[in-house]
């Protein structure tokens, strides 16, 4: 073999390392770093001759300035936010997610550390342990890192001194007792003299232990992956021909291999797998962070989101958990509103149940808050809509973590890890809005059999459901709709807000599980007008798909009837008589649709009502006609 | 290797179809950039990848400015055969008209018109809501604080300051109207990834980057091709020269160096010796201190 062959060979089987810095401004990080690169030979030669240009000074090149990509931060001196550097040595490519050690930066430390697989932080040997070096040490255990690499900088700066660093372990390793990280490792540097990280100082003979680089070389941390449960969340199902289906994602953790009993959840249909498939051929397993795809034996019903498992190896299913969770987002949490969670293939809504404590990180002390404010870290119990299929952090860090995102403005507001869940006394005793409707097709007592109801009204029950914005003419179609209908002899009631708020519903408020709730008990109870025989006319802003889509599972697909009535906010405004822009507007309503909570306009309405051109009168004879030409209204003979 | 373990290029590869597959699934009106240089080889190669064994879910753009080498033009007729692919061509025909070239207008402006601006429009007249493209984050400074996905307002700017933070493989597709986000399957590879997977996998490339005679003229530090379009300033004579091109750009603005590396395991043992980096070769990050940042805010790749 050729030299070229023999390296490639050699190159190719590298593994990766992904490792996060972290510390404060003057600590020397991009020094740290600086060295790491140049000393293992990867600095290029031309970006060498570019610093000599703006280094300020003519002396050695400034290391730093390799690093501190942005215009505006190379102007403010300082790092202020994540970058990504790459090395390598024959041994392993390193990939560093670079995090700024100021304190309100604690967003980009969890976001840089979120993916690694060791952190080094960064101390002064002159100042010691600080209040910054326990928050990186404890975001690093938090976000459950396992490798802890302590790097005691300007040592040329103490004289080298042996007492110095014994000072600094002590107080550190002092505070990591509390934290969850396995292996932690102090080494003393000189980052601007290059000692002991890469090469051996000869200037510290006491000091026994490896080089910051050996470390990074030698840590074993393939073995922190979990290869026992088996989580293949479905990404994306590829359809090559209309019989074929290939269920593609990434293996979070376990084994898969063809033959394998699974498990599909939320469907709990069991099938085997037929194949683990790729580009490259069949293969005969696939592990973690393994990019595949599965076809089944069987076809059952799959789609993105689904969870594949083994049967005896499932993950937790709940819509509520707790989690550990940084707050990103520059807006405070509102724990009145409603989230959208990001988890494994899953987006769902979450509501905030409450917020346990938020941790002071300098002391590990518990605060008591309300709610969490940017690079607050806090512990928070959540309700998800449906079930979310996940395992505590600790035991994988893939199907434990989530994001949030505001659906108002599209940020990623927070950062979750869950964690194992409390007992059920615990647990926030609120409504249970998101629970799987009871089928409309249940097996009934009654002795009068539905097709002697439709015969003797003249009608097939149905919900006329009316969704729209505040002031966008709901009401108007509705009472129009409501008398046109009676007056051809069909039997009616409407369900409106007035109606449910002021009885059905007055135990609750305008949070985001009680309008839930609300919703479910309107659908209920159109549910059971429905089984009676009645046609119901129920007008409810209704804003979400998701909810409307249960309402209609509630009552019945075949019997749910959705009228849009469709105005811009402009109009709306305009012809609002209930006051609630207003109110709105000075800052006394909040969550009200299409101003501070998203309105999500029905897809694929049965008829869509454009108020702000159609008499209502038209509308009305609109539904009507659609009624019938459904079937719904029959031939009334004309009262006797 | 020890049972389970897998390597860094088959990490970057499972990282890169996660994203992809990520892309597909969420976006209603995705595209890929597809530049012809060996990024987009390497990324079409992940795309089939990623979607085997169906064709690919979304049409590849090409950015034309008409000042590509001719040796481009063929490769991608023969790429969009070859991978099947729905290829939109798009050129900002308004200012090729109008004689839009680096030597009148400068670099920056040429870009401008005829890379960012024709960018942004074929975008908007596509409606796509996510655009993937090839940059890597050791390429450039700018780029290594880049985002997997990277939001764009409703022209089409990247704000630095104000990034979404991205956490494990969690990534926020969410848009609004108008808005988009561009997407870099291949941030964490390096050239040196490139070339090796490219070398692992037998991705084809350009016949571009392969050493043979080549007329050029020597400007500053540049080998600049006297093919096609380009001009011989006063002063200087073209000469033949043994060269190679590190990227692809426009002909009259990516200059080749000095090279007999003629296949990819001699370019991977030329770049273990030489160590210059690669976008040195591209007059327009030269330009200005900070111009790639500048470039990228008003909506460059």
């Amino acid at each position: 073999m050729t030299d070229i062959q023999t390296f490639l060979k050699q190159n190719e089987d590298k593994e990766l390392l992904r490792f996060s810095t972290a510390g404060s401004v003057d600590d020397g990080k991009s020094t740290l770093i600086g060295r790491l690169l140049a000393d293992s030979k990867n600095i290029y030669e031309d970006h060498l001759a570019s610093l000599k240009e703006l280094s300020r000074k003519d002396e050695a090149p400034d290391l730093a300035l390799l690093l501190d990509g942005l215009k505006a931060e190379r102007e403010q001196g300082i790092t202020i936010d994540v970058a990504y550097r790459y090395f390598s040595t024959p041994r392993r490519k390193f990939i560093i997610a670079d995090t700024p050690g100021h304190e309100q930066y604690t967003r980009n430390m969890a976001t840089g550390a979120s993916g690694a697989n060791l952190a080094i932080v960064l101390v002064d040997a002159r100042n010691g342990v600080l209040t910054q070096t326990r928050r990186h040490a404890f975001i690093t255990s938090l976000l459950g890192i396992q490798h802890l690499v302590v790097a005691v900088n300007k040592m040329d700066m103490v004289d080298f001194s042996e007492a110095v660093f014994d000072e600094i372990r002590r107080v550190f390793l002092d505070y990591a007792a509390k934290l969850n990280v396995s292996d932690i490792r102090l080494v003393p540097v000189s980052a601007l003299l290059g000692d002991n990280v890469v090469e051996k100082s000869g200037r510290m003979p006491w000091y026994h232990g490896q080089t910051v680089l050996d470390i990074l070389e030698d840590v074993q941390f393939l073995t922190d992956r979990n290869l026992v449960d088996l989580r293949f969340p479905v990404q994306y199902v590829i359809r090559p021909h209309q019989n074929a289906r290939y269920y593609a994602g990434s293996v979070l953790s376990g084994v898969v291999r063809p033959g394998d009993e699974v498990l599909i959840m939320p469907g709990q249909n069991r099938t085997r797998v037929k194949s683990v498939s790729s580009f490259d051929g069949d293969l005969e397993e696939a592990y973690p962070p393994m990019s595949v795809s599965l076809q089944l034996e069987d076809e059952v019903d799959v789609s993105r989101g689904d969870m594949i498992v083994h049967p005896k190896n499932l993950p937790h299913v709940d819509r509520r958990f707790e989690a550990m969770m940084v707050w990103m987002g520059e807006a405070p949490m509102d724990p009145s509103r409603h989230y959208l969670i990001k988890q494994t293939t899953q987006t769902a809504r979450v509501s905030i149940d409450h917020v346990d404590y938020r941790i002071d990180v300098d002391t590990l002390h518990k605060v008591d808050v309300s709610r969490l404010a940017l690079n607050d870290i806090g512990r928070v119990a959540l309700t998800s809509n449906r079930p979310l299929f996940h395992d505590a952090y600790q035991n994988n860090r893939l199907t434990g973590s989530f994001i949030l995102v505001d659906y108002l403005t599209n940020h990623t507001v927070a950062a979750g890890m869950i964690i194992d869940r409390l007992p059920e006394d615990r647990v926030p005793m609120d409504v249970d809005a998101g629970s799987e409707p009871r089928a409309s097709t249940s097996k009934r007592a009654s002795l009068v059999n539905p097709d002697r109801r439709i015969a003797r009204y003249g009608q097939k029950p149905c919900t006329i459901w009316i969704t729209g914005l505040v002031g966008s003419g709901k009401s108007a179609v509705t009472f129009g709709l409501e008398e046109a209908l009676y007056e051809e002899g069909y039997s009616v009631v409407v369900l409106d807000s007035s109606v449910v708020r002021s009885g059905l519903s007055r135990d609750l408020g305008f949070s985001a599980a009680d309008q839930a709730e609300n919703l479910r008990r309107v659908a209920e109870c159109a549910r059971v007008l429905n089984d009676a025989g009645l046609i119901v006319v129920a007008s409810f802003i209704s804003p979400s798909a998701e909810g409307r889509r249960q309402v209609a599972e509630r009552i019945g697909t075949d019997r749910y009837v959705e009228v849009f009535v469709d105005a811009s906010l402009d109009w709306c405004r305009k012809h609002d008589t209930t006051g609630c822009y207003a109110k709105s507007d000075r800052g006394l309503l909040r969550n009200l649709a299409g101003v501070d909570y998203p309105y999500e306009k029905p897809r694929d309405p049965a008829v869509k009502v454009a108020s702000e051109t159609d008499p209502v009168d038209r509308s009305v004879s609109r539904v009507v006609a659609v009624l019938k030409e459904k079937g719904y209204l029959l031939t009334i003979p004309p009262a006797p | 290797m020890p049972r389970y373990s897998i390597s860094h290029l088959m990490q970057l590869e499972a990282e890169s179809i996660h994203v992809m597959r990520e892309v597909a699934a969420e976006f209603e009106r995705p595209v890929m950039l597809y530049s012809v240089g060996k990024d987009s080889s390497v990324m079409l190669h992940l795309a089939r990848k990623a979607f085997y064994p169906q064709k690919l879910p979304f049409p590849l753009m090409h950015v034309d400015t008409g000042y590509k080498f001719e040796e481009m033009y063929d490769f991608r007729r023969r790429m969009a055969e070859e991978y099947e692919a729905d290829l939109i061509v798009y050129r900002n025909e308004e200012a090729i008209a109008e004689g839009a070239n680096p030597y009148d207008l400068g670099t920056q402006r040429c870009c401008g018109l005829l890379k960012t601006q024709a960018l942004l429009d074929g975008l908007r007249e596509g409606r796509f809501d996510a655009a993937l493209g090839g940059a890597r984050r050791e390429e450039e400074k700018s780029r290594a604080k880049e985002r997997f996905f990277s939001f764009r307002d409703r022209f089409g700017q990247w704000d630095p300051k104000n990034q979404r933070p991205e956490l494990w493989n969690l990534y926020n597709c969410r848009v609004g109207q108008e808005e988009s986000i561009r997407v870099f399957p291949l941030s964490n590879w390096t050239e040196l990834d490139i070339w090796m997977y490219i070398h692992r996998e037998n991705i084809p490339v350009v016949p571009l980057y392969f050493a043979r005679e080549r007329e050029v003229v020597v400007r500053g530090e540049q080998l600049i091709p006297v093919e096609g379009q380009a001009r011989v300033l006063p002063g200087e004579t073209p000469r033949s020269m043994v060269c190679r091109f590190r990227t692809l750009g426009c002909s009259p603005c990516t200059g080749a160096v000095k090279s007999s590396a003629n296949s990819v395991e001699e370019i991977i043992e030329e770049m273990m010796v030489e160590r210059i980096s690669e976008r040195s070769t591209r007059i327009i990050d030269h330009d200005q201190e900070g111009s790639m940042e500048l470039k990228k805010r008003e909506g460059y790749f």
